[in-house]
């Protein structure tokens, strides 16, 4: 067992270097060197956990670095930390990619305060994914709502308030459900244990008996919450608009990031609390899933802008990401998660390059492009190498990911897994002609003015291809760390769901 | 016949004679000083009155935790620790109108005691409230309460909708405490008694053949407390009535009147009628859906802030009610939590908006708060965390108030009420947000900058300060409401 203190400075951190930024805003250009500092600091630790929780897996004991402090008995509140497999990937995602949307994206007007929401951003959806406590994951989830609206309201595109305010009444309303969820779970605990003060503890509430009735229940009430975050079809229509809307780097937070804040809940909390109503609501959440990658393909071709383009090829990516948690398979579930960290890296990637073209152009929609990559051919290479990663090329990434998701989907439910592999082709489909469409062909006017990747952008963008190959070809260690994490979790409700 | 004078336990009744008695001091010294009392004599009389008041509210909470919960004056009014901790905050927020007040008074040349008479007066008998252990001591509470705000909401006079609103507000008013009283009597004839533990004691010990009367006159008296507190649909008044107040009376009414009714309808509901739980809650559920859901959807359209803020408070009566609802002590405490995060909060928002108000208290649409937050970082910045607070968001007291009213809901069986609550709160946070927004809007850049007096820049600061500590450390504040709430038993 490592010590905790680790998991709480990555907490801490990104909050000092918020209030860092937030200090020292009178210097022009400080704050900007407080929030990479910061994130620089931040990514190294969350490595370096990450490295050391290798040689704990030998000792067969998922949770790592857990602590327990109750800070008020009356409220239930708690102070509860611990990491796992699933968890460690989306710690390192986290500190990647607000220190990439920060070097590729950066905003300069008013830019103390974007850095320091940036940072606090980071702290709450640090908090999030290492949260072992109900009530402490509810309050970071929800907490993670007020940098996101101030980020996209105060830096967005023209429709941002519109934008800031669906996003945020939509997923406070998915909040309720969780909330009150949450609250009939911890006191259908506490009646069962009538000796116990109210708790929220993951492990103690996960051995909560309930009839089957009450698991969907409160399994429809999480889902719903997670749906809206990831977003789920058909709980997706304010992603388009707030993707759009949204300052690059605040894309970059939401769909790389935030995004994954959706899964991961539906994995770690929907599927690992309520196993009993895994039965009767799989098919349901896998159809959800699988009309969600058809329907995302289907508007990505048709979508006018870039950054609406990545929104609808994520809803299809987190279809995927859905499909492989839902699938009730070791394999399946596995993919998800490494899936989730590879969506995250290419989506940093493609709302970076959509960043870039932006900056130069002044504009994302699609019919204003053409032939770009003449005159921007670095550009126009580092675009194919992440969007070939989508299409799922093998040799790259997200081949891995959606390989293991599929097999593991046919294994346990061959129809599902069928028909979303028409999704694979789908992306290919919506990627290789919107690549046409912006980089083939005759560059004239404006577009024949395009500079190429200044050398900073191409060095922002090297981690994104680095890990797209580095996790294609060998992608060994990684699953090595996320394998008996989500092995057990299968196991603990396989139980009472799983026919294969 | 022979008059018995009932044995007096001064100290429970201490705070009460502390706030009649400056009032009365303040009469005789406008009637007797040659000249005008000035303006910062009477502001400091409120407010060493109050703050004595609290001193002596330590004292009784020394005094119960040795000796217990105690009744005096033939039963009629009752010590216990959740009348000390209820008085305890309208003290508080007394302290804070006053301070408001006076910044406003010398904005708007208001000269005299008046106000501060009025405000006094209001405020002992929310305190009497807070203690009575008996209908009719509720009603004379109530009574006193009221009277002196009806005069409170007239006192913009030059302001047609200053007198329109007290008007409304002295109608209906008049009209829902007749219809308390008749309640009462109601009750009376159902149960023999007007003392609350006698009734409770009586429905505990007899069961009724025909109970038709009981619940006329219970009905009848919840009407009289739904208006108080503005349940729909017992509200329509209350946003004429915010919006027509001088702001500072608007602060003090959404604060003080709210911990006195509730304090009253508390002991009420739980104390004398706990017995009928079954009867009453059902009638509770309909008003709570009603009071949070149009509440919450009304306000969205309003464009004047304090007409959304009337709304908003509505609400949060809705919440408060909640904790009523489920009827045990987890519920009442959550309650009495709600109550006193939310009347430090409302009152410093209130505070805000009078400054803004300006010159007349009149500028109180949305477009006015455009980029207030850009010109003023400070002042905009505590207002966004006051609208947050009210939202609900983490990290403030009004996440703690909200959870804690919906877990012991949840704790009651009553999971679909807490859903539709939790809803109507999002509802809310589209006009919360929409002023935040506006706040950091980049229009109204070259607007006038406001000046933000010292004591009401005090009373803002602390508002905030009391929102952000005990958001991240409720622990005390949660103890505290428990601990007031031990001797409720369902």
């Amino acid at each position: 067992m490592h010590s905790s203190w680790w998991l709480t400075f990555l907490i801490l951190v990104p909050f000092v270097g918020a209030i860092g930024a937030a200090l020292v805003r009178k210097v022009e250009g400080r704050a900007y060197v407080v929030g990479i500092g910061t994130s620089a600091i931040e990514l190294i630790l969350s490595v370096v956990v990450a490295c050391l929780y290798n040689d704990h897996i030998a000792k067969a004991q998922t949770f790592d670095f857990a602590t327990r402090h109750v800070l008020s008995a009356p409220f239930g509140l708690a102070y509860d930390v611990s990491i796992d497999g699933i968890s460690l990937l989306m710690v390192v995602l986290t500190a990647l990619t607000v220190l990439l949307a920060l070097l590729g994206a950066r905003d300069r007007r008013q830019e103390p305060a974007f850095v320091a929401w940036m940072l606090l951003l980071t702290c709450f959806t640090m908090g999030s994914f290492l949260s072992h406590d109900l009530l402490e994951f509810f309050v970071f989830f929800e907490l993670t709502l007020v940098p996101c609206y101030f980020i996209i309201s105060q830096w967005g595109g023209k429709e941002r308030a519109k934008a800031a305010l669906k996003f945020f009444i939509y997923t406070f309303t998915g909040s309720a459900f969780l909330f009150v969820g949450i609250l009939y779970l911890a006191f259908q605990y506490q009646h069962q244990n009538p000796n116990s003060a109210l708790t929220f503890s993951y492990s103690a509430l996960s051995s909560t008996a309930m009839s089957h009735g009450t698991a969907v229940w409160l399994f429809i009430a999480f889902a719903i919450a997670f749906a809206v975050k990831a977003p789920i079809w058909p709980f997706h229509t304010w992603s388009p608009i707030t993707y759009a809307e949204a300052p690059t780097a605040g894309s970059i937070e939401m769909s790389a990031l935030l995004a994954k804040l959706g899964t991961y809940g539906l994995l770690r909390f929907a599927v690992g609390l309520f196993p009993l109503a895994l039965v009767s609501m799989r098919p349901v959440i896998l159809t959800l899933a699988v009309i969600g990658i058809i329907y995302g393909s289907m508007l990505a071709c048709t979508t006018p802008d870039l950054k609406r383009f990545v929104a609808y090829s994520s809803l299809a990516q987190m279809g995927f990401i859905t499909l492989g948690v839902m699938s009730g398979s070791t394999i399946g579930t596995v993919g998800a998660v490494l899936l989730m960290f590879n969506h995250g890296v290419i989506t940093i990637g493609f709302f970076l390059i959509i960043g870039f073209i932006e900056k130069r152009r002044g504009s994302i929609l699609i019919k204003d492009f053409q032939g770009l990559q003449g005159p921007a051919p670095v550009m126009a290479a580092l675009f194919t190498v992440v969007m070939l990663a989508s299409i799922g090329l093998p040799g790259l990434s997200g081949f891995v990911s959606e390989y293991l998701i599929l097999i593991g989907t046919f294994a346990t439910h061959t129809w599902w897994a069928v028909v979303a592999t028409t999704g694979v082709l789908a992306s290919a489909l919506y990627l290789l002609w919107a690549y046409q469409r912006v980089f083939h062909g005759r560059a004239e006017g404006a577009n024949a003015e395009i500079t190429d990747a200044t050398t900073s952008e191409k060095w922002v963008l090297v981690p994104v291809v680095v890990l797209i190959i580095v996790l294609g070809v060998f992608p060994k260690p990684v699953l090595d760390r996320i394998t008996p994490s989500v092995h057990q979790l299968i196991a603990h409700v396989a139980p009472a769901g799983l026919n294969k | 016949m022979k008059l018995v004078i009932p044995s007096i336990h001064y100290l429970a009744i201490l705070p009460v004679l502390i706030f009649f008695g400056a009032a009365l001091a303040l009469v005789l010294a406008s009637a007797l000083a040659r000249g005008k009392v000035p303006l910062v004599v009477a502001t400091s009389t409120v407010i060493a009155a109050a703050t004595a008041s609290i001193v002596v509210n330590f004292w009784q909470w020394r005094c119960v935790a040795k000796a217990g919960a105690s009744v005096t004056i033939a039963h009629a009014i009752v010590l216990d620790d959740f009348s000390v901790v209820a008085s305890g905050v309208i003290a508080l927020s007394v302290i804070m109108t006053a301070l408001v007040a006076h910044d406003w008074a010398i904005r708007e040349r208001v000269s005299g005691v008046e106000f501060h008479i009025l405000a006094l007066a209001s405020s002992a008998g929310a305190l009497l409230m807070t203690q009575a252990n008996d209908l009719i001591v509720i009603f004379l509470g109530l009574e006193i309460l009221s009277i002196g705000l009806y005069v409170l909401v007239a006192f913009d006079r030059h302001r047609t909708t200053s007198l329109e609103a007290a008007l409304k507000y002295f109608l209906l008013g008049g009209f829902a405490s007749a219809i308390f009283i008749y309640g009462a009597a109601l009750v009376y004839g159902a149960t023999g008694s007007t003392n609350l533990t006698t009734i409770s004691y009586f429905l505990g010990s007899n069961v009724l053949l025909r109970p038709g009367l009981l619940y006329a006159g219970g009905a009848l008296l919840l009407v009289g407390f739904a208006f108080k507190i503005a349940a729909v649909p017992f509200h329509l008044w209350s946003p004429d009535v915010y919006e027509g107040a001088p702001t500072p009376v608007t602060g003090l009414m959404a604060s003080i009147v709210k911990v006195g009714a509730f304090a009253a309808l508390i002991r009420v509901l739980i104390s004398a009628l706990g017995t009928q739980l079954d009867t009453w809650r059902p009638i509770l559920w309909i008003l709570i859906v009603l009071t949070t859901v149009i509440g919450a959807s009304l306000a969205v359209v309003q464009r004047n802030v304090k007409r959304m803020l009337a709304y908003s408070s509505i609400n949060h009566a809705g919440f408060i009610l909640l904790g009523v609802w489920a009827g045990t002590i987890r519920g009442t405490a959550a309650a009495l939590f709600y109550i006193i995060t939310y009347a430090p909060i409302v009152v410093a928002t209130f505070a805000v908006v009078t400054l803004i108000g300006g010159v007349g208290d009149e500028h109180h649409s949305i477009e006015r708060y455009q980029g207030l937050a850009r010109r003023q970082p400070w002042l905009g910045g505590a207002l966004a965390v006051l609208l947050l607070s009210q939202l609900g968001v983490p990290l403030t007291t009004g996440f703690y108030a909200k959870f804690t009213v919906l877990a012991s809901v949840v704790d009651a069986g009553g999971g679909e009420l807490a859903l539709i609550a939790l809803i109507s709160a999002a509802i809310a946070a589209f006009f919360y947000l929409r002023w935040a927004m506006a706040l950091y809007s980049d229009d109204g850049l070259e607007a006038a900058r406001v000046v933000v007096p010292r004591p009401t820049a005090v009373v803002i600061g602390f508002g905030v300060l009391v929102t952000l500590v005990f958001g991240i450390w409720p622990g005390p504040l949660a103890t505290l409401a428990q601990h007031a709430t031990v001797l409720f038993t369902p």
